[in-house]
């Protein structure tokens, strides 16, 4: 499989290839915190999870649009700005779901399934009724694009490492909120043992809902930064549903250790074979290994071990 | 139906008496005269279809939601443009279209059971419709069961003749054989680099297109590849490109990846109007650019038979009374023309047999022209599918084609290519 290729070629593979991983892994932990947090937290199977993401990617491209016809002067910036108004969109229309539909239907896992499935396709309906079914250009500012030429053969997509940098940071804020705050006590507190969470007089409700529209806004977030390197139209969230599912799954429900470790996993195995197979038959593999572990770990990678 | 109507023209006739002797005359001799161009029903509908004195009914069948809109809505606006002009200009054999539409809703099986309404309770005279290749196998088995006539306009992957269906897009071999001479002609090409989704088209389009790049013009394929349809990460793939280093990369990616895989090779550094490597495509229309981005596509070349920027005055009023219907920024791709000329080519058809059955028409397509298509010229061959040039054009900014390139004779639609199988 290394036929045909001299050795400086072979390292610029492994370098770009390597890079190309850990895009992936980025593109991945992005999809994957918002609905882990809400799963582990909630229990709560939320198939909107891609409807949430693109009205963060409409978020994005409105806020693209408004930059250029008032404040062009602006636009180079305009991208940091897109992202907090798409956390905040997704966050508060994640507070109404929960409000309007979530709260009534919680500890029926398979009814949460199906109505968050119906509010996947009615948000689809509203984006090709309002966008119109066409998918729609968000123009970047000019320093997005790009890349940064390392050597002649090793190239790193601007727009790939800013994606790799959102990734990171929420993933350490995240971190950081749900294991060095009092929110973050209280979730855990919640996901661990609800009805002793409330004996000891946590609001579980106020945190659900707070829960819920953190990861519809981590959602949003992610939306904004896939404009970038997607395609943005009323179903474009079908896309990234399936691998999210697989992620979150796959790295254990309740656990953000284990979404980001399962990530990486993924996101490695799938680039390397990609290059070396063909790209169908890449996902073929690493969806056949991933249920085989999954079989003999049936928690996902890393469980929480708590006594029931 | 035809008998209702009659019955009740004779009662009004009793009811308004010697009184209205007048009007009922001069509306007698409008009604004869009008007789004169328009043949009596009972002449030109002998198999039941919705065609009365003064109307025909037409059924429009395609995906208005779901994911397949985006691409069909231009189609649809197209079909339903093409029947307006008609009824403008006359109608068919006297009478005014009418149509049903109704929606696939991106669902094949729905698709069908639309399809078998449109044909058994409306008895439409004819379907404009279906855009996928699934939806048209779905479709098929309906059509051919009822004898209705779908006019199909997508380019498609051929190897199918239904004697119910009326190809008015291109089958594989007019897209590909003429695009890739041109490539290995004039641009030098000897390598190429097949690139497309995972499904009956890319496939079948790539098997042709390696056959013809190896053994017609002896050259190299460096790679193959296929990838889910949905798929958002091109990164590894761009990367064999760069280490592979072949001169054309032959595309044939589609929906949402499309704009993956064109912002991800911006993204890569790799800049297509410098042509290294070329780029070729053959599923990227103007409609495709809207959501990609003109910039992201800038120097690409595509193969189809149309473009917007067309310089003839056919396509000049087409994309004049377009935009007159559905606004400015419009866009017109290869299908959405391909989608208009079913109309029309229906009327002629119908014309030149003096009939609406199916039957009759189907034995009059062989030669059917359309002199009036935006795209130039075209005419119906035995095998249902049209006679048409190849054309190649280069991407701009603005998110139009310039032509670079046209086939100097209309192209042999051939659906089941010797050779290439």
């Amino acid at each position: 499989m290394f036929d045909g290729y001299t050795s400086s070629e072979l390292m610029s593979i492994f370098a770009m290839q390597g890079f190309a991983g850990l895009s992936l892994f980025s593109v991945f932990v992005l999809m994957a915190l918002g609905l882990t947090i809400i799963f582990g937290q909630m229990g709560v199977i939320n198939m909107a999870h891609g409807e949430f993401m693109i009205l963060g990617a409409y978020t994005t491209y409105l806020t693209s649009g408004f930059f250029q016809s008032y404040l062009p002067g602006l636009f180079g910036g305009y991208f940091f700005i897109a992202m907090i108004l798409a956390f905040l969109v997704c966050a508060a229309l994640g507070a109404l779901v929960e409000w309007l539909m979530i709260r009534h239907l919680y500890h029926r896992p398979l009814d949460t399934l199906l109505a968050t499935w119906g509010l996947s396709l009615l948000m689809q309906q509203t984006y090709r009724s309002i966008f119109g079914a066409r998918e729609v250009g968000v123009d970047l500012p000019e320093w997005m694009l790009g890349a940064f030429n390392v050597t002649d053969l090793v190239q790193l997509p601007i727009n790939g490492l800013f994606v790799m940098i959102i990734a990171l940071s929420i993933a350490v804020g995240l971190y950081l909120l749900m294991y060095r705050s009092g929110y973050g006590r209280k979730v855990r507190a919640v996901v661990q043992n609800r009805p002793m969470a409330e004996a000891v007089g946590i609001n579980s409700a106020g945190i659900d809902r707070a829960t819920f529209a953190l990861g519809c806004g981590i959602a949003g977030v992610a939306g904004a930064a896939f404009t970038m390197i997607g395609s943005t139209g009323p179903s474009s969230g079908q896309a990234y549903i399936v691998d999210t599912f697989l992620v979150v799954v796959f790295g254990g429900a309740q656990s953000l250790i284990g979404t980001i470790v399962s990530a990486f996993g993924i996101s490695q195995a799938q680039s390397t074979m990609e290059f070396f197979l063909s790209g169908s038959m890449a996902k073929v593999i690493t969806l056949l290994v991933v249920v085989g572990i999954l079989m003999l770990r049936p928690e996902g990678l890393m469980a929480l071990k708590v006594r029931r | 139906m035809t008998t209702y109507k009659q019955s009740m023209k004779g009662g009004a006739t009793g009811r308004w008496g010697l009184g209205k002797f007048k009007l009922l005359a001069a509306s007698m001799v409008l009604a004869a005269s009008a007789n004169a161009a328009t043949p009596p029903t009972a002449e030109v509908n002998t198999t039941g279809l919705a065609v009365t004195d003064d109307i025909v009914t037409v059924g429009i069948l395609h995906s208005i939601t779901g994911t397949m809109a985006i691409s069909e809505i231009g189609s649809v606006q197209a079909e339903k443009l093409a029947i307006k002009q008609i009824n403008e200009s006359g109608g068919v054999l006297g009478r005014q279209i009418d149509f049903v539409q109704e929606d696939g809703a991106s669902d094949w099986p729905t698709f069908a059971e639309k399809s078998r309404k449109l044909l058994r309770q409306d008895n439409v005279a004819a379907i404009f419709g279906a855009w996928t290749s699934a939806s048209r196998k779905a479709v098929l088995p309906v059509m051919e069961q009822y004898n209705g006539m779908l006019y199909y306009p997508t380019f498609y992957e051929g190897l199918e003749q239904s004697p119910n269906v009326v190809y008015t897009g291109q089958e594989a071999t007019q897209q590909i054989l003429a695009s890739l001479n041109w490539a290995a002609e004039e641009k030098g090409a000897k390598s190429f680099y097949l690139l497309g989704s995972d499904y009956i088209w890319p496939r079948t389009s790539n098997k042709i297109a390696r056959k013809h790049i190896e053994d017609m013009l002896g050259l190299k394929v460096s790679g193959e590849e296929y990838y889910p349809l949905g798929h958002t990460q091109f990164n590894s793939v761009i990367n064999k490109i760069k280490l592979r280093k072949p001169d054309v990369i032959f595309a044939s990616v589609v929906g949402g990846s499309n704009v993956a895989f064109y912002k991800q090779m911006k993204a890569a550094g790799i800049d297509f109007t410098k042509e290294d490597p070329l780029l070729l495509t053959i599923s990227v229309t103007e409609d495709e650019i809207r959501g990609i981005g003109g910039e992201n596509v800038d120097g690409i070349y595509a193969s189809m038979k149309y473009f917007q920027s067309l310089d003839n005055p056919n396509n000049k009023e087409f994309v004049a009374e377009f935009k007159k219907a559905y606004g400015d920024d419009m866009v017109i791709g290869d299908v959405t023309q391909a989608a208009y000329l079913g109309p029309w080519l229906w009327k002629a058809a119908v014309e030149k047999a003096g009939s609406f059955d199916i039957d009759k028409i189907r034995e009059e397509f062989a030669g059917i022209e359309f002199k009036k298509a935006p795209e130039g010229y075209v005419r119906i061959h035995e095998n249902h599918h049209l006679w048409s040039k190849t054309r190649i054009g280069q991407a701009q900014p603005d998110g139009q084609y310039k032509v670079v390139h046209e086939t100097e004779e209309l192209m042999e639609p051939d659906p089941f290519p010797e050779g290439y199988q």
